[in-house]
């Protein structure tokens, strides 16, 4: 269908960003171009980006919700740095993305919406489409509301559910603009509303208005194509984080043969998991919505002292509730898994924004001496792969285990090699058989990796008490012996740090010695993996690595660190994976890059922060 | 269920117990140690779970299943446990501190819920574990290290917040009276949801007597009524005096006296779902009532372990998705 007018340009990536009201459909919108995106063979990720309100007022800075979403013909890693194209709703989406396009952009807008009381909500004094102020741009101003209006005025729809296709208009013009196959647009529609046909009907007309507007429109000299990624083999799907570590959950626990327990407090960006996982009865998962913080994680506790894969989900604040009950876990040294979706801090701080801010809390944020193992997922589909081994570390060796994601991970989304689920590693909990001779002694341990026996309520002869009181080595007792507690606190240390021999190596990008390594942790992989490519690539020298592991380290993570003139650590946060590893390796060099915006990193201020670097060295 | 012929000994655990001497818990203990033999559950079935406190020690001295966990923490372990697995036979043991204050927040939910837990809790009205500050039970106005010139909160009448949770189950007894605590205990058992038993109990250290004008030898009968379901509601020395309803209210009155008669007098009925009578009833208090012991309250509502039982049941029987591998290959995949 592409005219042949125009000028194709292919280009190897491209970011769109949709920008609107919360109730434009720019969720929407953005979810059918990342589909249809993947049905054409383009690798992608995705960045919704909204405010915490649930409708802030109409047409204001404060309610302007975003996607955003990467694709390319290359593999990608990140959500992209500044949009190739913006589609803007109204004034107030234009003005508030107007920081984050590229010079030369295309902002596609409704041209009926900037008129001077929308103008006045959004702050700006004169209107744009009139001034200078976007003659860096290409801009396609559309009368999106008027010729959707004209194309449902004799469906006999009220006018504000015609005009709740608004974005569909929008999004043919985009698909002109990007050569895309309108047939898949068209068929996500019908996939979406297939229950409500009318709205089939009226949506595919109205994508089908912009596409035709856009293609008899004069201004549109280029159209661009973002080829297939060859690299991409085999059956995918669009994954957002907190559901593939809802799914990551569920096959740790059907690989373990444990009932999965869910004890959770809705709390924001963690609430999808709760959501997600209370869908899947028909896999016997249970979720049980606690009165409250405290509450989720004890139940989870209580769960996984009567034989199940106990798990509770919150964010930071969440996590700080339950510190007195990682305590118990730790004393009682049961499985459990923690996921905590960090968000910006401190205390309420932006709920819906990212940062990497837990990371000393989930480390030391308890009473008394109690490690666990602290696990950090690095990409929205890896979450899955991160929980599944949250699960496996934490059954095996009895032990909680946090798993750090962050609001960027969560909300995410990107494309998932489905796994082969028979192929996953196997998980073996140290559970005991019933009536264990000579009596089941709570706290005898497996020599090798420290880790205690379980027995379970059910099974005969094998009745036992623990709790948070302190407990005499084997027996398990309550013992106030001062001998016996430095004994237990030092088991407890060694079986979290023994796991290392369990887990995999430190893995690096880039020679082994060098200038310059530089180092990130969870979420922030692909943005410095790109960066560290971009440089690569124009011949500099330089190492990258990531942390999947955060407690214990990889056995080799000296060894790995100990290479360079220089370590640059670069995290969400005010230093705080830096001064772990201080702390760990005195003799190393390192220093810092760090981001308090709530925001990810852009590869731009990677790169130049690496290149700054480098010279200084 | 089981058919093996439990004894008092067969729940008795090795470790030593360590409350003080003339602790009413013991007695606590000895009641429930003979009841268990008789709820019909085999003992590998059967957690006791506990929070802080005094009281909380109790699961290490029962030779069943057990979580000492944290203070105010039992119900949601408890929670955890018997919804993950229902099967259990699950008991809490508490005192008035840990499920009054510092677990006030997850009483009330577990009674909302009716999960099928029991819950016995032993109230002293005083910190005893902490020594002696004052709880949320301590009568207004009493002198203890925290209020040195005499509380000025208002106590909770543990009652009042089962009733205003619909708690399904509610009884009361005191550790005085072993017969009435195992008889107590054995119906908390049977019943199907969340069984409340408060225990007045005395801390012989540091609120020592503080349920003595309701259990004294002089004065318990005319102090206590034990409330049977489907008796009148009789009490006294002489079993002359009796419970009427006036107008909203109740009152005591004299079999006998100006023109009453036995007919006139109350018939207790725990199974009434409307917990009007049964609020009125569990706030009797002294001087102008007796304080009413035995299970005032036990209506059979919908269980929350066995409504997602059901839940679970049903949607199983309808989904095709059967297993993980079935779900990740489910909804929009694409093959490139």
């Amino acid at each position: 269908m592409t005219s042949n007018k125009m000028n194709v340009v292919e280009v190897e990536k491209i970011v769109v960003k949709f920008a609107g009201d919360s109730g434009d459909g720019m969720q929407l919108s953005g979810t059918q171009f990342s589909d249809t995106s993947a049905i054409g063979g383009n690798d992608l990720l995705t960045f919704p980006d909204f405010p915490s309100e649930i409708r802030a007022p109409q047409g204001t800075l404060s309610g302007v919700s975003g996607y955003k979403v990467h694709i390319g013909e290359i593999d990608i890693y990140t959500s992209g740095g500044a949009a190739d194209i913006l589609v803007a709703m109204n004034p107030a989406a234009l003005k508030f993305n107007m920081h984050d396009l590229k010079s030369g952009a295309t902002i596609i807008l409704d041209s009926d919406i900037f008129e001077p009381k929308n103008l006045l909500k959004a702050g700006y004094e004169s209107n744009p489409l009139e001034d200078e102020s976007l003659s860096n741009y290409t801009v396609i101003a559309a009368p999106i509301t008027t010729m959707t209006r004209t194309i449902l005025k004799e469906t006999g729809l009220d006018t504000k559910t015609i005009d709740k296709s608004r974005n569909q208009f929008a999004s043919g013009i985009l698909f002109f603009l990007l050569n895309r196959n309108l047939d898949e647009g068209i068929k996500f529609l019908q996939q979406k509303f297939a229950k409500k046909p009318e709205l089939v009907k009226s949506n595919v007309n109205v994508i089908k208005g912009g596409w035709n507007y856009a293609y008899n429109l004069q201004l549109i000299h280029t159209t661009y194509r973002v080829n297939p990624n060859l690299n991409k083999k085999g059956k995918f799907r669009n994954i957002t984080g907190n559901i593939a570590t809802a799914w990551g959950l569920m096959a740790a626990a059907e690989k373990a043969n444990l009932p999965l327990f869910l004890g959770s407090y809705p709390i924001t960006p963690a609430t999808d998991i709760l959501q997600e996982l209370a869908k899947h009865k028909e896999l016997g998962v249970k979720t049980f919505q606690a009165e409250d913080e405290i509450a989720g994680v004890i139940s989870a506790i209580g769960a996984s002292y009567a034989g199940s894969l106990g798990v509770t989900s919150t964010s930071g604040p969440g996590l700080s509730l339950k510190s007195e009950a990682l305590g118990l876990a730790v004393m009682t040294e049961l499985p459990l898994v923690v996921v905590d979706v960090q968000r910006g801090g401190p205390s309420t701080g932006l709920p819906t924004k990212t940062e990497q801010s837990d990371l000393m809390q989930a480390l030391y944020g308890r009473n008394g001496e109690a490690p666990m193992i602290i696990l950090a997922a690095s990409s929205s589909s890896d979450c899955f792969d991160f929980a599944y081994e949250a699960a496996k570390l934490s059954l095996e060796h009895m032990t909680p285990v946090i798993l750090l994601t962050d609001s960027y991970l969560a909300n995410g989304s990107e494309l998932w090699s489905i796994p082969d689920i028979s192929k996953l590693p196997a998980i073996k909990p140290p559970l005991v058989k019933e009536n264990v001779e000579g009596g089941y002694q709570p706290y005898l341990r497996n020599p090798k990796n420290l880790v205690r026996n379980w027995a379970i309520p059910g099974q005969a002869g094998n009745q036992h008490r623990v709790g948070g009181l302190e407990k005499n080595d084997v027996s398990g007792s309550v013992s106030h012996d001062p001998l016996n507690h430095a004994k237990m606190v030092e088991l407890r240390a060694q079986k979290v740090e023994k796991v290392a021999d369990y887990i995999s190596k430190q893995t690096l990008n880039g020679p082994k010695s060098g200038k310059l390594l530089v180092v990130g942790w969870g979420s922030t992989k692909g943005a410095i993996f790109t960066a560290w490519n971009q440089l690569k690539n124009e011949g500099k020298i330089i190492s990258s690595t990531n942390f999947n592991y955060i407690m214990p380290l990889p056995s080799n993570t000296e060894e790995i660190l100990s290479g360079y003139d220089e370590v640059l650590v670069c995290e969400l946060n005010n230093g705080q994976f830096v001064n772990y590893l201080r702390a760990k390796f005195p003799k190393i060099h390192f220093t810092q890059y760090n981001k308090n915006e709530a925001q990810p990193f852009m590869v731009s201020e990677l790169v130049e922060k690496f290149n700054e670097t480098l010279e200084a060295l | 269920m089981t058919d093996t012929k439990y004894t008092r000994k067969d729940f008795v655990s090795d470790q030593e117990v360590k409350w003080c001497a003339g602790c009413g818990d013991y007695s606590i203990l000895a009641a429930v140690t003979n009841a268990l033999p008789e709820i019909g559950v085999d003992k590998k079935d059967i957690v006791f779970v506990s929070g802080i406190g005094c009281s909380s020690r109790f699961p290490y001295y029962v030779d069943t299943y057990g979580v000492h966990s944290l203070h105010g923490r039992a119900n949601p372990i408890a929670t955890g446990i018997k919804v993950s697995h229902p099967n259990l036979s699950v008991w809490i043991t508490t005192g008035d501190g840990d499920s009054m204050a510092i677990g006030g927040n997850h009483f009330i939910h577990l009674l909302r819920r009716n999960i099928d837990v029991n819950l016995i809790m032993f109230n002293n009205q005083i910190y005893g574990l902490t020594k002696g500050q004052y709880s949320p039970t301590t009568p207004l106005g009493q002198k203890t290290k925290t209020s040195p010139h005499g509380t000025i909160e208002h106590p909770f009448k543990p009652a009042e917040l089962v009733m205003g949770a619909e708690g399904t189950f509610y009884a009361r007894t005191v550790d005085t009276n072993p017969k009435m605590m195992k008889e107590i205990f054995i119906e908390a058992a049977k019943h199907n949801g969340a069984s409340v038993v408060e225990v007045l109990q005395n801390c012989v250290i540091f609120n020592n007597n503080t349920h003595h004008n309701i259990t004294d030898k002089e004065v318990r009968d005319d102090n206590q009524i034990y409330l049977h379901h489907g008796e009148k509601m009789i009490f006294g020395k002489d079993s002359n005096k009796g419970i009427v309803l006036e107008g909203l209210k109740l009152k005591v009155v004299t079999v006998g006296e100006n023109g009453v008669t036995e007919a006139d007098i109350l018939t207790h009925d725990a199974k009434d779902k409307d917990g009007t009578l049964h609020y009125l009833l569990s706030r009797m208090s002294l001087p102008d009532f007796p304080v009413a012991m035995g299970v005032i309250r036990s209506v059979d509502a919908a269980v929350y372990n066995e409504s997602l039982e059901a839940q679970i049941a049903e949607v199983k029987n309808l989904s095709k998705i059967k297993n993980v591998s079935d779900l990740v290959n489910s909804g929009e995949t694409f093959t490139l």
